[in-house]
């Protein structure tokens, strides 16, 4: 209840501010009603935001009271630790995901141009969060350490990443430079897949989350095997 | 070791430990425990037990030698190795705000253990360590002395062959220490194999048969408990007499120290017989009232071995000795 209630009133008040009442001043973005454009992307948002939040929280937890002992002392393969936590992460993303696409079907009509790209996309942006919280975890020695990447990387990545906007509507070298963000590939894949349109190419999207998770679980696996890691 | 003989229960061989910083924990030890014993692997803050215990478990990582459990290689056979190990560390590792009862049931599971058994261990366990009552309560508001006893409930949920004890009286009441010590006892008698370490030398010395004692990353003793208590040269004796005696008092062949009108200690050489003793007092018309060790034995032989017994600062002793008369 307190991990999926909270952030799907956040994500309502973004529907009723930024889609509801200055929406409609806005007018359309690459030809839908900004309501159905920023959807997508708030949706994503959700669910980056809590695979993330989930893994980074539940693993540091589980280090900080020493309990992964029980875990590492146990006949359990390290990677089946990882699938573990991940799965979690995006259990909690793709749940909170759900209730944020029912919230947004008050707002607005959203039909799906491609169920594969839409659902493919959504799960690999939540595997690659779940990575990365994963690996956040590991390296985190205080509570600070868990909040730092979230609150100064990645919540001005995701504001930045086409949530809210098209990088179309930017000045060339602006656009160009948020084609470094990856989340606007994230963003634009889960888009296209739902409204079929994108800023950028959706291989690219694909190519990109393909290789963050062979890295996130190389890394991440790398690390579990250097057992004092994991120790506080 | 012949093909026939059973394997060791924990076989170390030249266990090299060097941290990142630097510092060396452990030297290259060698350790045998046989299976069924009770081993006592002593040593003051910092001589490397914890370590040791960490590279057994898979916590630390080792820099060379080998160590293998019950004849798994603990690198080449790690799931092997692993079940056979139950581990109570010497700080609370559990969830602190999930409930006993699903603690245990789910280190049983983390041992492949199916649910329905995990419950029926869980419940044999925790009812043997008298916190059966406390099944549903959440971890962290359990006492020192129950969450102590949980630890070595959860590491029994999948009855293993070994079972490492790191310091699990520590903060324990007396009677509560007793009543671990009588539970233990039994689990080993049961054919668990127990590593124990402590800062309690008496705890040791009721309990194990066994003795390693670690220095600075070295074993410096490793031999029967028997044995390395037989190796002490000298023990204090505190003897209660019913007479007054007087501030010079003097026994031929002793060497006495008198403490009040009714109390002396003696010196005991180890070919001084303590018969010799009562008759010296006899011949000067003394009645023993009763009779006692001035200190732990193991902790003077303990004490007497280390490199720098000032680092024995960290040993909980029961009975202070006196340095002018400790061996």
């Amino acid at each position: 209840m307190q991990t999926l209630v909270p952030p799907a009133i956040t994500i309502a008040l973004y529907f009723l501010i930024f889609g509801q009442l200055i929406g409609s001043r806005i007018g359309e973005m690459g030809g839908f009603d900004y309501m159905q454009f920023v959807a997508p992307g708030l949706i994503m948002m959700a669910v980056i935001q809590n695979s993330y939040a989930n893994v980074v929280s539940s693993f540091f937890g589980t280090k900080f009271q020493r309990n992964i002992e029980e875990l590492l002392v146990a006949p359990v393969l390290e990677a089946t630790i990882l699938i573990g936590y991940i799965v979690g992460g995006m259990a909690r993303g793709l749940g909170v995901g759900v209730i944020v696409t029912v919230l947004a079907l008050f707002f607005t009509d959203l039909s799906v141009n491609n169920w594969f790209i839409t659902i493919s996309m959504v799960l690999l942006t939540s595997m690659v969060f779940s990575l990365a919280g994963f690996i956040n975890a590991i390296f985190a020695e205080s509570f600070d350490d868990i909040s730092i990447i979230p609150t100064f990387v990645l919540t001005p990545m995701i504001y930045l990443g086409g949530v809210f906007y098209s990088i179309n509507l930017l000045p060339s070298f602006w656009a160009n430079l948020s084609l470094a963000n990856p989340i606007l590939y994230m963003v634009n894949g889960f888009r296209y897949g739902i409204l079929g349109v994108s800023d950028i190419n959706i291989w690219q999207a694909y190519g990109m989350l393909a290789v963050f998770v062979i890295l996130g679980f190389s890394v991440s696996l790398y690390l579990m095997a250097k057992a004092e890691k994991l120790r506080t | 070791m012949s093909s026939s003989q059973p394997p060791s229960a924990l076989a170390i061989s030249g266990l090299k430990k060097t941290y990142r910083d630097g510092f060396t924990a452990l030297k290259g030890i060698d350790l045998n425990v046989e299976a069924g014993d009770f081993f006592a692997l002593l040593g003051p803050n910092g001589a490397g037990k914890s370590t040791t215990i960490g590279v057994i478990c898979s916590l630390v990582g080792k820099t060379a030698g080998s160590v293998s459990v019950f004849g798994h290689d603990i690198d080449h056979d790690f799931a092997a190795a692993k079940r056979c190990i139950g581990v109570v560390p010497q700080e609370f590792n559990f969830n602190q705000f999930e409930k006993v009862l699903n603690i245990v049931v789910t280190q049983g599971g983390y041992y492949g253990l199916p649910r329905k058994e995990a419950l029926v261990r869980a419940e044999k366990y925790l009812r043997l360590l008298d916190l059966w009552d406390k099944r549903d309560v959440v971890s962290r508001t359990l006492s020192g002395g129950m969450k102590r006893r949980l630890m070595i409930a959860r590491a029994l949920v999948h009855e293993p062959k070994l079972l490492i004890l790191d310091e699990p009286t520590a903060g324990v009441d007396i009677e509560l220490r007793r009543s671990m010590w009588d539970f233990l006892q039994q689990v080993n008698a049961s054919g668990t194999t127990i590593i124990l370490t402590t800062h309690y030398l008496e705890e040791a010395e009721s309990l194990c048969r066994n003795i390693a004692i670690i220095d600075e990353g070295d074993i410096i003793a490793n031999t029967s408990m028997k044995d390395l208590l037989g190796k002490l040269s000298q023990e204090v004796l505190v003897l209660d007499i019913v007479e007054s005696l007087p501030p010079d008092f003097a026994l031929e062949g002793f060497h006495c120290h008198w403490i009040d009108a009714h109390c002396i200690e003696v010196l005991i050489d180890r070919e001084q017989h303590v018969n010799s003793l009562f008759a010296a007092l006899e011949s000067q018309q003394l009645q023993v009232k009763s009779l006692r060790n001035k200190a732990n034995r193991l902790e003077e032989m303990f004490v007497s071995l280390l490199k720098n017994p000032s680092k024995q600062s960290g040993i909980d002793y029961p009975h202070h000795g006196s340095a002018e008369v400790s061996a």
